[in-house]
C-alpha cells in the first residue's frame, strides 16, 4: 500500500530534470512537500511515537524505493533521525533532518560547539540528531553554519557544519546514529541494486551486437548472475542490518552494512561494464544509481571502521566462540 | 523491478533456541576428541558411530512423519542441526546423503513398502546412502547419462558406470539415475530412479577414485548385468528426471554451501588472537558480514522450501555465492598468516590449511558447477 503511494509519487514527481537540478546542489521543495504530506519522515516510528507502527518488512520496503528511485533528498535520513529522537524522547524533526555524531565535541558554558563533517543537504535541515558520548541532543537549524562546501560522488551536497548552540536538552542515546544511517543505506544500497539489475537486464535484451542480443552469449548471462547474487546479498544484508537495529544489536548492523558496501561497489561495478561506454555517460540513467552506490558505501562510517569493530569482536571471541557470535548476528 | 525475493526467515522460536543450546552440549560431548585436521573434513567425515548417536538421540529425520522414525519437528529444527554440525565440524558422512536427500525422496515418492523398510533405519543413523547420478560422459549434462536398467520380470538388469559416488565403498545404498527405455538422445525421457544395495548386487563392482589429496571418497560403480529387484524403483518408471529435479533446491541452498572451510576460520582466529593487527580486524570483520549474510540467504530459502515456494533461482544464487565465499578463506588467510600449509603437520594451522586448499577446488564443482548454477540464475533472470 505505501510501496504503491511512494512508487506513483516518484513517478509523477521525481523525473530527470529533478534528478540533474539535485545533482545542481538544488533543493526540490516541491518533492520534499509531496514526502511529507505522505507522512514518509515518520515510516520508521510506533504508533504510539506518531508513526504507522509499520513492520519491518513495510518499512524496508519503503526505504529500498528510496534507493531503486536514486531519491535526490535526504529522505531515508530523516525517517532514521526521527527514529533515533522518537526513542530518545525528544521532538521529532519539522522538516529535513540529518543523523551525526561528534567526536571532538566541547560543551562550556552551555554552549556546544563542534564541527560535523559531511552532512547531507545540511544547509536545507531542519534539525540535527547529534550524538555527543552517551548523550543524544536535537540541534536546530539556527544552531549550525556551513563550515566547508562538500560533494558526494552523486553531486549532491555534503557540507560540514560548524555548530554553535546552546544546549536546551538532552537525552540518553537509545543507539549510535551512525547505525541509524548506515542501516537505512543497507536499504538503499539494495534498493538502487534492484534498479541497476533491471537496467542491466533491459539493456542486454535489446542491445544488439554480433547479430544477437548481447544477453545470448553465455559470459553477459555469467556477469548478470553475479550481479543477481551481489543484489541478493544486498537484500538480505538490509535485512540483517534492520532487525538487528531494532534490537540495538550495533555487530548485526556492522555485518549487514559491511556487506551491502562491498555488494554496492561489486555490483555497479558489473553493471556497468554489461552497459558498455553509454553507462559511463549522463545520457543513460544507470549512472544516478552507480553514483549513488559509490556515495552510500562511505557513509556513515566508512567500511574500515565498521570492519574493525566487528572484527576485533570476532577475534575476541576465539575460535571456539566464533561460531556462536556468528549466529547471534 | 527484478526484484529477486529472498523473505526474511522466522525468528527462532523458543523450541529452536533450546534446541541449539541443547544440541551444542551433545556436540561439545560427541567431539570432545575430534582434531582441528579432523573437523575441516567437513562433511566428508564418516564415522557411523557417530551417526548412531544422532539418530539414537533423534537427531536425524527430523522432520519426517513419527511413523517412520522421524520426529515431525520444522525444517527451521533440522538446519539448526544441520549448520551446527557443519560449523563443529562433525563426521556427519555416513548419515550426511541419506538424511539430506535419499530419505526425503524415498519420503515423497517410495512405496510403502520402501519407506518402511528404509526410513527408520536412516533416522536410527543406521543405514548409509550415496549419490548415484554423474557418469563418465555425464557430468553436468546429467541428461545425457547411459546407464540402462532392463526390466526382465521381477528385476531390474543394470549395465553402466557412475563415478564420483562419495563413500560407495562404505555406505549401504545409492539411489541410481538410469534410463529405463530410449536412448541418451531422448534426453530426460525415460529415465527412472533404482534403490541398489551396495553391499549385496550381483554384477556390481566399486572402485576408488583417488582425488588429488590422497583421500578416497570417490569412487566408480561398475555395473555389469547388475541384478536390482522391480520393487526397488522409486517412483514411477520414466520419472526420474523430474524426481531429481525436485531434490535440487534442498541440495544446493544448504549450509554445506558456505561452511566448508569454516574450520579453517575458527583455526585463523585462534592464531590471531592476542596477536591481531589493523589488517586482520578488518579482514575477519569483513568475512564474517559475508558468512552471516550467506547464513541468513540460506534460511530465508529454507523458509521459502518450507512453504512449499519454487527457490530454485535462489538456491542456485546461494550455492554460487556460498561456494565463491568458502573458497575465498584459505586465500584471505594467506594474506594474515605467513604458514606453510603442511597436510601431515601436526600442528593444527598447517595440517587444516592444507586440507582446506586441497579440497576447496571440489566445491564449485560438487551439486552443480558454478557455470551450470550461472546458466541457472541467467534463465531465472529471464535471458534465455
Amino acid at each position: 500500500m505505501l510501496a504503491e503511494m511512494i512508487t506513483r509519487l516518484f513517478e509523477r514527481s521525481l523525473d530527470d530534470t529533478a534528478q540533474a537540478a539535485a545533482r545542481g546542489g538544488q533543493w526540490l521543495p516541491a518533492l520534499w512537500a509531496e514526502v511529507e504530506e505522505m507522512g514518509l519522515p515518520l515510516a520508521l516510528l510506533t504508533e504510539d511515537q506518531g508513526g504507522f507502527g509499520l513492520s519491518l518488512a513495510e518499512a524496508g520496503e519503503a526505504l529500498r524505493l528510496l534507493g531503486s528511485h536514486a531519491m535526490p533528498l535526504p529522505v531515508a535520513e530523516t525517517m532514521a533521525a526521527n527514529q533515533l529522537l522518537a526513542a530518545a524522547g525528544l521532538p521529532l524533526a519539522a522538516g529535513p533532518a540529518g543523523l551525526a555524531r561528534a567526536d571532538d565535541l566541547t560543551i562550556s558554558n552551555g554552549r556546544l560547539t563542534s564541527t560535523v563533517a559531511r552532512v547531507a543537504w545540511g544547509e536545507q535541515l531542519d534539525c540535527l540528531a547529534l550524538a555527543v558520548g552517551d548523550k543524544l541532543y536535537r540541534v536546530p537549524r539556527s544552531g549550525w553554519s556551513v563550515a566547508e562546501a562538500g560533494t558526494a560522488l552523486n553531486f549532491h551536497p555534503r557540507p560540514s557544519l560548524a555548530l554553535d548552540w546552546a544546549v536546551d536538552a538532552e537525552a540518553a542515546l537509545p543507539w549510535c546514529p551512525l547505525a541509524g544511517g548506515a542501516t537505512v543505506r543497507t536499504y538503499q544500497i539494495a534498493g538502487a541494486l534492484e534498479a541497476a539489475l533491471d537496467l542491466t537486464l533491459s539493456h542486454t535484451a535489446t542491445r544488439v551486437q554480433f547479430g544477437k542480443p548481447l544477453q545470448k552469449n553465455q559470459v553477459v548471462q555469467h556477469e548478470l548472475a553475479k550481479l543477481a547474487g551481489e543484489l541478493a546479498c544486498a537484500t538480505a544484508a538490509a535485512d540483517l542490518a534492520g532487525e538487528a537495529l531494532a534490537r540495538r544489536d550495533v555487530l548485526g548492523v556492522a555485518a549487514g552494512s559491511l556487506r551491502a558496501r562491498e555488494a554496492a561497489g561489486a555490483g555497479a561495478s558489473i553493471a556497468t561494464q554489461m552497459h558498455g561506454a553509454i553507462g559511463f555517460t549522463r545520457e543513460h540513467r544507470l549512472h544516478l544509481y552507480t553514483t549513488s552506490l559509490w556515495t552510500w558505501r562511505d557513509e556513515f562510517g566508512g567500511q574500515v571502521s565498521w570492519a574493525k569493530l566487528l572484527g576485533s569482536a570476532a577475534i575476541a571471541a576465539g575460535g571456539p566462540g566464533y561460531w556462536p557470535m556468528v549466529t547471534a548476528l | 523491478m527484478t526484484a529477486i525475493p529472498f523473505p526474511a526467515p522466522p525468528a527462532d522460536s523458543a523450541e529452536v533456541v533450546a534446541l541449539r543450546a541443547e544440541f551444542r552440549a551433545f556436540l561439545d560431548q560427541q567431539l570432545a576428541s575430534r582434531t582441528p585436521r579432523q573437523r575441516s573434513d567437513n562433511w566428508y567425515g564418516y564415522d557411523r558411530g557417530f551417526s548412531r548417536a544422532m539418530g539414537q538421540a533423534g537427531y536425524l529425520g527430523m522432520t519426517w512423519p513419527k511413523q517412520y522414525g522421524g520426529h515431525e519437528r520444522s525444517a527451521f529444527e533440522r538446519a539448526v542441526i544441520v549448520e551446527e554440525c557443519l560449523a563443529a565440524g562433525a563426521p556427519v558422512g555416513a548419515h550426511w546423503i541419506a538424511d539430506r536427500q535419499s530419505g526425503p525422496s524415498i519420503l515423497k515418492f517410495g512405496t510403502e513398502a520402501q519407506k518402511q523398510a528404509f526410513l527408520p533405519r536412516i533416522a536410527a543413523g543406521e543405514l548409509s546412502f550415496g549419490i548415484g547420478m554423474s557418469e563418465p560422459d555425464s557430468g553436468s549434462d546429467l541428461a545425457a547419462t547411459r546407464t540402462k536398467a532392463v526390466k526382465d520380470g521381477d528385476v531390474y538388469r543394470v549395465t553402466g558406470t557412475k563415478v564420483w559416488t562419495s563413500f560407495a565403498h562404505e555406505a549401504d545404498y545409492v539411489i541410481l539415475f538410469c534410463r529405463t527405455s530410449g536412448t541418451p538422445a531422448d534426453r530426460h525421457m525415460g529415465t527412472s530412479q533404482l534403490l541398489v544395495d551396495l553391499k549385496n548386487t550381483p554384477g556390481l563392482t566399486i572402485k576408488p577414485i583417488i582425488d588429488l589429496a590422497g583421500q578416497h571418497h570417490f569412487n566408480e560403480m561398475h555395473f555389469e548385468d547388475a541384478i536390482v529387484p522391480a520393487d526397488m524403483l522409486l517412483g514411477e518408471e520414466g520419472q526420474g528426471w523430474d524426481q531429481v529435479m525436485s531434490e535440487l533446491a534442498f541440495e544446493r541452498s544448504g549450509p554445506e554451501r558456505f561452511l566448508s572451510s569454516i574450520e579453517l576460520m575458527v583455526q585463523l582466529i585462534e592464531v590471531l588472537k592476542g596477536r591481531d593487527s589493523d589488517a586482520a580486524q578488518i579482514t575477519v570483520g569483513r568475512v564474517t558480514a559475508r558468512l552471516a549474510v550467506l547464513r541468513r540467504l540460506s534460511r530465508s530459502v529454507a523458509g521459502m522450501l518450507q512453504e512449499h515456494q519454487n527457490a530454485n533461482l535462489q538456491a542456485a544464487i546461494v550455492k554460487d555465492v556460498g561456494a565463491l565465499f568458502e573458497q575465498a578463506l584459505p586465500e584471505i588467510a594467506r594474506e594474515l598468516v605467513d604458514a606453510e600449509a603442511d597436510p601431515r603437520a601436526a600442528g593444527a594451522y598447517a595440517s587444516v590449511l592444507a586440507n582446506i586448499v586441497h579440497n576447496a577446488p571440489s566445491w564449485s564443482l560438487r551439486g552443480g558447477t558454478r557455470e551450470i548454477l550461472r546458466g541457472i540464475i541467467a534463465r531465472g533472470l529471464g535471458t534465455r
